[in-house]
């Protein structure tokens, strides 16, 4: 008796300590083969002279930090993804208001409605926008038809164009982790606050918007980190005239086959997003305090 | 007091309304845009259809004409059947793991298998195409299955981890204090609690590989097409009509797989 009840005591504080390290050994080979091991050989190739890689040094890094052209290609890219995080952050917000004002039924319509897309392929979604943006497109069709404008709107390889595309195959990934924070809002504090006579939009922003902030932030990191790293979508809607460095590495790699220089590219990537994606969770602790 | 009230609720549901709205529109909009474009008679993507037609589901089901888009959906279904058992199985073990560290050991390990979800995962497919070639081998399917590997666990892991939290700890405990083995205790206490959990890991972990695109784009090529980075193809050469077509079985297939696994695990509250 005595003896089961300390075996229950030791597994509630130390459960097999020493004995579950096979469980990790699957994933954390993976991890280090699949993960670590391309991260070490994306470093090692991007520090090679020629396409070869017989000579190592810093010649591809030189050519890439002092082109002004690969500058604007970063800033580009980063700008599109903080556009396309400004698009959705206004329309996600909109939604979950609504959202929290609609009963059980319509909402598991309106996450049926989220899910779907987010679970349909990046390519059927970017297909759509071709559809829709065209110049023969659905766009285009009803401002033509309206009398707005003789000529078709050049929608497709625009930036403007390939924004709006973004933020609706990226709206998703910023409304389930928005829609989950906000459903977690006390209904009595939004009664209180009506209670007390402010008006809808003051409990807008100074109740739901302060305490929808972590689901926000949630969701920009994962709409930055997609939208920025989008090459079908870059590369079909924005077609050849927008270049963003998706695109840099996909044509060094399989066009020019310039390993090295394409490794420099990829590596400005990831640092890049990492930056971008740390910044923006440090906003979002000082928003929080 | 009540007129000043009343014009700025009228206000302030008119814009979050029309806002809101429009979001939920552009949401489901282009779902349907795609079905309608898909059964057009004529061989562009002009927009209204102009007739109705099931001739681009006829090409597109011809083996003559379309076999390379039969064999990139096949390879496409083969690496994602493998990679999301895998990944159930790898993924299912790393978050029992993790739900037994809970230290500052284990929340560094679990922010790191995690972030293949948020990393450029394009920089990770030029190193795969760099590693085969250096390895002197040829991209294959099963490259192509260990690429996606790490990109698609982290969905097993997440619904996994949320399941287990939801487990009673004084269920484990007096499964061991009555006698059971801890196999025992998983398989009967454990296992029936993140089973949901698991299948919908293992779903969303072959949506993922499915649709993956930034290992594919380096490991495809003729021999091992897969169906994305085929349909890209497809559609930077020419407007195939086609691609509406394959893009209406795939809507069609995923909104059924879609209310199928939400009446056996509710995926909507998992994703």
């Amino acid at each position: 008796m005595s003896l089961t009840a300390t075996q229950g005591e030791g597994a509630r504080r130390l459960p097999r300590l020493s004995g579950d390290w096979p469980l990790i050994v699957p994933m954390g080979l993976l991890f280090i083969g699949f993960f670590c091991g391309p991260l070490v050989l994306l470093l090692w190739v991007s520090f090679h002279n020629d396409q070869n890689m017989e000579v190592t040094g810093v010649a591809m890094w030189a050519r890439f930090l002092g082109d002004p052209f690969y500058w604007n290609v970063v800033l580009d890219t980063v700008m599109l993804g903080v556009k396309t995080v400004a698009l959705t952050v206004v329309l996600g917000f909109c939604t979950g208001v609504i959202y929290l004002s609609c009963g059980p039924r319509v909402r598991s319509l309106m996450l049926f409605a989220i899910v779907l897309p987010l679970l349909l392929s990046v390519v059927v979604r970017t297909f759509a926008w071709i559809v829709i943006l065209g110049n023969e497109g659905l766009v285009n069709w009803a401002v033509m038809s309206l009398g707005l404008s003789a000529a078709p709107l050049r929608l497709l390889q625009t930036e403007l164009g390939l924004v709006i595309s973004l933020a609706q195959i990226e709206l998703p990934l910023m409304l389930l982790p928005l829609l989950s924070v906000m459903a977690r809002i006390d209904p009595n504090i939004l009664d209180a606050s009506h209670a007390l006579g402010a008006s809808r939009w003051r409990t807008m922003f100074r109740v739901i918007l302060p305490l929808s902030v972590p689901g926000l932030i949630a969701g920009s990191l994962l709409v930055f980190a997609s939208s920025t790293a989008a090459f079908i979508s870059q590369s079909v809607i924005g077609g050849g005239r927008l270049i963003y460095m998706p695109l840099v590495i996909w044509q060094q790699a399989l066009v020019v086959y310039d390993w090295p220089f394409a490794a420099v590219v990829s590596i400005a990537l990831l640092v890049t997003v990492l930056g971008i994606l740390t910044l923006i969770s440090a906003l979002g602790r000082l928003a929080r305090t | 007091m009540r007129t000043t009230r009343s014009f700025a609720d009228v206000s302030y549901y008119a814009v979050i309304g029309a806002i809101g709205g429009l979001a939920i529109a552009i949401l489901v909009v282009p779902v349907l845009v795609v079905l309608a474009i898909s059964l057009t008679s004529a061989a562009s993507l002009k927009f209204p259809p102009t007739g109705l037609s099931f001739r681009w589901y006829e090409a597109l089901f011809d083996p003559v004409q379309s076999g390379h888009i039969h064999s990139a959906a096949l390879n496409s279904l083969q690496v994602a059947g493998s990679a999301a058992g895998l990944a159930m199985l790898i993924g299912t073990l790393a978050a029992l793991w993790l739900d037994r560290h809970r230290g500052a050991a284990g929340r560094a390990l679990d922010t790191a298998f995690m972030s293949p979800l948020v990393l450029p995962m394009l920089s990770f497919g030029l190193a795969a195409l760099i590693i085969v070639t250096m390895l002197r081998q040829r991209p294959s399917l099963t490259w192509l299955t260990a690429g996606h590997l790490v990109v698609v666990i982290p969905f097993v892991i997440r619904t996994v981890s949320a399941s287990l939290s939801q487990l009673d700890r004084a269920l484990i405990d007096s499964s061991a204090s009555l006698g059971a083995s801890s196999f025992y205790t998983f398989r009967r206490v454990v296992l029936p609690v993140i089973a949901p959990g698991m299948a919908a890991g293992a779903f969303l972990a072959f949506v993922a590989s499915m649709d993956n695109v930034p290992i594919s784009l380096f490991l495809s090529n003729a021999r091992t097409d897969m169906l994305p980075i085929r349909l890209w193809g497809m559609m930077e050469s020419s407007l195939d009509v086609r691609v509406a077509a394959a893009s209406g079985v795939l809507i069609v297939v995923t909104s059924v797989l879609l209310v199928v696994m939400n009446r056996l695990v509710g995926l909507n509250r998992r994703v």
